[in-house]
């Protein structure tokens, strides 16, 4: 009774202050979102081929607020960053806005190279590019959660249209099943990462981050809260793909229609890790002594076992599948030194998460390309590919060394800011993961450089070297990550605009 | 206040749930557990709710019913999507990938 005699006893409602430039990007795109929607059920037929530029430009619409927000927001109403939405509950600051740049210029990417496999291969293609754009406006939104509920939102406005477009080739038993073993895993794991919330909620009476973080210091050795922070955690390994939590990638990114397995191989996996880092940085930071033992294991295991079993692939999909659960084993990594180094561990994974997302979108952009001539997805089929597409092959070359992390492309750059996190608190944990992380990358090195000799020194298999014909939208997606690749290891771009020092108020 | 038993009611349902998920093979059941999984997160979110004397708890717990309906009918879809092509909703079935 006593929660609804205070409902009952409040002051009468006053409504609150809404920041509305803080909160226009996510609006951008919902309202986009919609007018794409009616557009498409007015025009039918008639607006489908523009479906794909039309979700591409709401995109770009939604990055005009996030640059002017960047460009220091009290030129147009005096507010500066961090600028705090609904008591705390939504965040907007440089680490947000990084991010939110980052999921809408990847979700652009990925209608680019969805544009000619759609319409090609008489899916419902308008509908697909709606729900991407939701999946991104969830994207956009976890950036900024600062709350338990809102978090969980975001990651099931993340997550299902993600599950409906996995199954999207209706007829293909591949697909269906690729939906299906990603919509069970999927729901499982958010239920068990609501148990996990519950306990949190449990112990602090509070949904906020900013509020549960300081409030779990006195419970850093109760049962209760550490049960519900593992349980949290886990549901959030399971989005990012970390072993023991990997299985259903493989077999979804295989068969997924292969532009989506590039959105959930970069933009949903980063979803993830944003997640992972506002809930482990902003809520956990009392609990380090128990989650960085976990945090040391799970990278350990996920970067491991996802390159021993990538050397073994045969299907280019499923190896750079694997090899994706590796990376974010290596992104996983720095989280086993939170408690040390908060700051550093932020921005060494915002660092590698931009890079990551340039090097493997850009490498399914080659894949998906190539694939349009090949007619598969096997290695080998790649054979000779530097004689009917020396260009394409020169990308994809440049791809698989940032993704090897071999200097001066991005991944190399990513890697060194992994390693500096680790050894920066100078703790024996520390220093034997990063041991365990450069043997990964050597082990890595031999299953990238085998595509690369596949395609550069083998011959074709079925002997044909006449040029391939590449879509304009393709080559505006290689041209664009292979640009961010190289310019973000030769011109140390990004480590500018990753370096936040916003952590150490933990948000208000 | 009755805490204790409204939590061990929510972890004996979250229990059964999990252990439907994990022993079911027909995947409308598999949904089902799930649900059993949610609605425990439910019990526990409105009792600390009540127990804290905040709203936030049961806020929570609305927008996980919500949610819930989404995911069941995504969840649904798909079910039917699999019996249409195959005449069979055996999860256990569904191996052509091999993770």
């Amino acid at each position: 009774m006593s929660v609804l005699a205070q409902v009952v006893s409040q002051p009468e409602f006053v409504r609150p202050h809404i920041d509305w430039h803080a909160f226009a990007p996510e609006l951008i795109l919902l309202g986009w979102g919609a007018l794409v929607t009616i557009v498409d059920i007015v025009g039918l037929e008639r607006t489908r081929r523009f479906m794909p530029g039309l979700t591409g430009i709401g995109f770009l619409l939604a990055m005009v607020p996030v640059l002017t927000l960047w460009a220091q927001g009290d030129a147009f109403d005096g507010a500066t960053l961090p600028r705090v939405l609904f008591d705390g509950a939504y965040v907007v600051d440089h680490y947000a806005l990084v991010l939110k740049g980052l999921f809408l210029i990847s979700g652009y990417v990925v209608v680019l190279l969805s544009t000619n496999y759609m319409a090609e291969g008489d899916y419902h293609d308008s509908e697909y590019y709606q729900l991407i754009a939701a999946s991104v406006l969830g994207m956009l939104v976890m950036t900024s959660a600062r709350d338990l509920v809102s978090i969980f939102i975001a990651l099931e406005l993340v997550s299902i249209p993600a599950y409906l477009m996995a199954a999207w080739r209706k007829r293909d038993l591949a697909s269906n099943e690729a939906g299906l073993k990603y919509m069970l895993m999927g729901v499982f794991a958010s239920g068990i990462m609501l148990y996990g919330m519950s306990m949190l909620y449990g112990a602090v009476g509070d949904t906020r981050l900013s509020a549960i973080g300081p409030a779990l210091a006195e419970f850093s050795s109760s049962p209760f809260v550490v049960i519900g922070a593992l349980f949290t955690i886990f549901g959030f390994a399971f989005k990012v793909s970390a072993v023991p939590f990997h299985t259903w990638a493989p077999d979804t990114y295989e068969g997924a229609p292969t532009p989506l397995t590039a959105f959930l191989a970069v933009s949903s996996k980063a979803a993830g890790f944003v997640g992972l880092i506002s809930i482990i940085l902003f809520g956990l930071p009392e609990l380090s002594e128990v989650v960085q033992p976990l945090m040391w294991i799970l990278a350990a295991a996920t970067m491991t076992i996802g390159n021993l079993i990538a050397l073994r692939q045969e299907n280019i999909v499923r190896m750079l599948a694997y090899s994706g659960i590796a990376q974010a084993g290596y992104m996983l990594a720095p989280l086993a030194v939170y408690g040390d180094v908060p700051d550093s561990v932020q921005s060494s994974i915002v660092t590698y998460l931009l890079i990551y997302a340039a090097m493997n979108l850009g490498a399914f952009a080659v894949v998906i390309t190539a694939a349009r001539r090949t007619r598969s997805g096997d290695i080998s089929s790649f054979g000779g590919m530097l004689n009917w597409a020396p260009g394409l092959t020169a990308a994809m070359v440049a791809f698989l060394f940032s993704l090897t992390g071999i200097p001066p492309l991005g991944g190399w750059w990513a890697k060194f800011q992994i390693f500096n996190a680790l050894i920066e608190p100078g703790t024996a944990a520390g220093y034997a993961l990063a041991i365990v992380a450069a043997v990964n990358s050597v082990i890595a090195a031999f299953y990238y450089l085998n595509v690369a000799k596949q395609m550069c020194f083998l011959p074709a298999p079925d002997g044909d070297n006449s040029p391939i014909k590449i879509p304009a939208p393709l080559n505006s997606a290689i041209a664009l990550t292979l640009v961010f690749t190289l310019i973000s290891g030769l011109a140390l771009l990004v480590p500018d605009i990753t370096n936040f020092t916003e952590l150490a108020g933990s948000a208000p | 206040m009755f805490l204790n038993q409204f939590l061990l009611l929510a972890a004996a349902l979250f229990c059964i749930g999990v252990y439907g998920v994990l022993a079911r093979r027909n995947g409308v059941l598999v949904l089902m557990s799930i649900e059993l999984i949610l609605n425990s997160v439910n019990i526990n979110l409105v009792a600390f709710g009540a127990y804290h004397g905040d709203v936030s708890g049961q806020v929570f717990a609305l927008f996980i019913i919500g949610v819930a309906a989404a995911e069941v009918g995504v969840g649904l879809a798909i079910v039917l999507l699999i019996y249409r092509n195959r005449r069979s909703i055996d999860v256990a079935e569904a191996n052509l990938l091999k993770g």
